[in-house]
């Protein structure tokens, strides 16, 4: 039973990644990584990481991936790429050479060189029965990792500030305004529906 | 036939592998940040499966903390990406040489 679980669910997670790597349309290379991250969700099921599988399905399936598809849809930019074209000469056989050696590596280095994983059992934080596994997530999280916890919230915040600063209409060099600049004597303080609106009507 | 740590740990090789040949060979931006998070799933897999192995939780605590990490990432990476492509329509990753000298 769980082998089949897990041969389907491989399946299901290499099809995606291939696809990933292999589609033309980044639309569609978005719909192959959900069921990537479906078929990972699956296998923290398989491991009774249940908390992990509901926070995968929700964070990167229904959050990410739609963030992707959000700017795709933004920026249209869901022609198809040409594959055909190779820009640097050699690029694709070394970089098939370099996943080959990649994959060897890995392989020799957690199943042969070391015979599997190594280490002891922890006595702070041991993994009890599917049952509890939220339950001990989250006492761990709030008592032993707090400041980690409290760090990925600064670190949340930082992100969502940059995001809007980045991707905020500003005017540089680059992207030259015809005509006067309606901000010169106004030190760039209209609000931002504003300029859009002189900038459309300059254009 | 019983799934060993072994099988976990072949499939997250396979698929860092995958991820890493795609960010070498593509040149859209968006498929190259698509192809991280592929990578990152390996890596999430094999933290899951070897805390598994050994009893602990500390490996889905650490996955815990990379997913956080992984969606700030995505974040302003998608911020850089929509910035470039407004100035730049269309821009691949091969196009954005300006510090290349």
């Amino acid at each position: 039973m769980d082998a089949t679980v897990f041969i389907v669910a491989a399946t299901i997670i290499m099809g995606g990644a291939i696809g990933v790597v292999l589609s033309r349309n980044p639309v569609h290379a978005a719909l192959f990584l959900v069921g990537t991250l479906f078929g990972v969700a699956v296998l923290f099921v398989l491991q009774d990481a249940t908390f992990l599988a509901a926070v995968q399905v929700i964070v990167y399936a229904g959050a990410i991936v739609i963030l992707f598809l959000f700017v795709i849809m933004l920026l249209g930019v869901d022609r198809a790429e040409d594959l055909g074209v190779e820009p640097i000469a050699g690029q694709r056989p070394l970089a098939a050479v370099i996943g080959a050696s990649m994959v060897g590596l890995l392989l020799t280095v957690l199943l042969v060189a070391v015979d599997g994983p190594t280490g002891k059992s922890a006595t702070t934080a041991p993994l009890g029965d599917a049952g509890g596994n939220t339950r001990r997530l989250g006492e761990a999280l709030f008592t032993d990792y707090v400041f980690a916890v409290e760090l990925t919230a600064l670190l949340l915040t930082v992100a969502v500030v940059g995001a809007v600063v980045l991707s905020r209409r500003v005017t540089g060099p680059l992207q030259p305004i015809p005509g006067p600049d309606p901000r010169s004597e106004q030190s760039g303080d209209t609000p931002d529906g504003a300029d859009r609106a002189e900038e459309e009507a300059a254009q | 036939m019983t799934v060993t740590t072994t099988w976990y740990l072949v499939l997250a090789a396979v698929l860092f592998s995958t991820g890493s040949v795609g960010l070498l060979v593509r040149r859209n931006p968006l498929v190259m940040v698509m192809c991280v998070e592929l990578m990152l799933n390996a890596v999430n897999l094999t933290f899951v499966s070897v805390g598994t192995h050994l009893g602990d939780l500390g490996g889905q605590l650490a996955v815990f903390f990379v997913l956080v990490v992984a969606a700030a990432e995505v974040v302003v990476g998608l911020a850089l990406i929509v910035a470039i492509m407004r100035r730049r329509p269309g821009a691949t990753a091969d196009d954005l040489s300006l510090l290349g000298g």
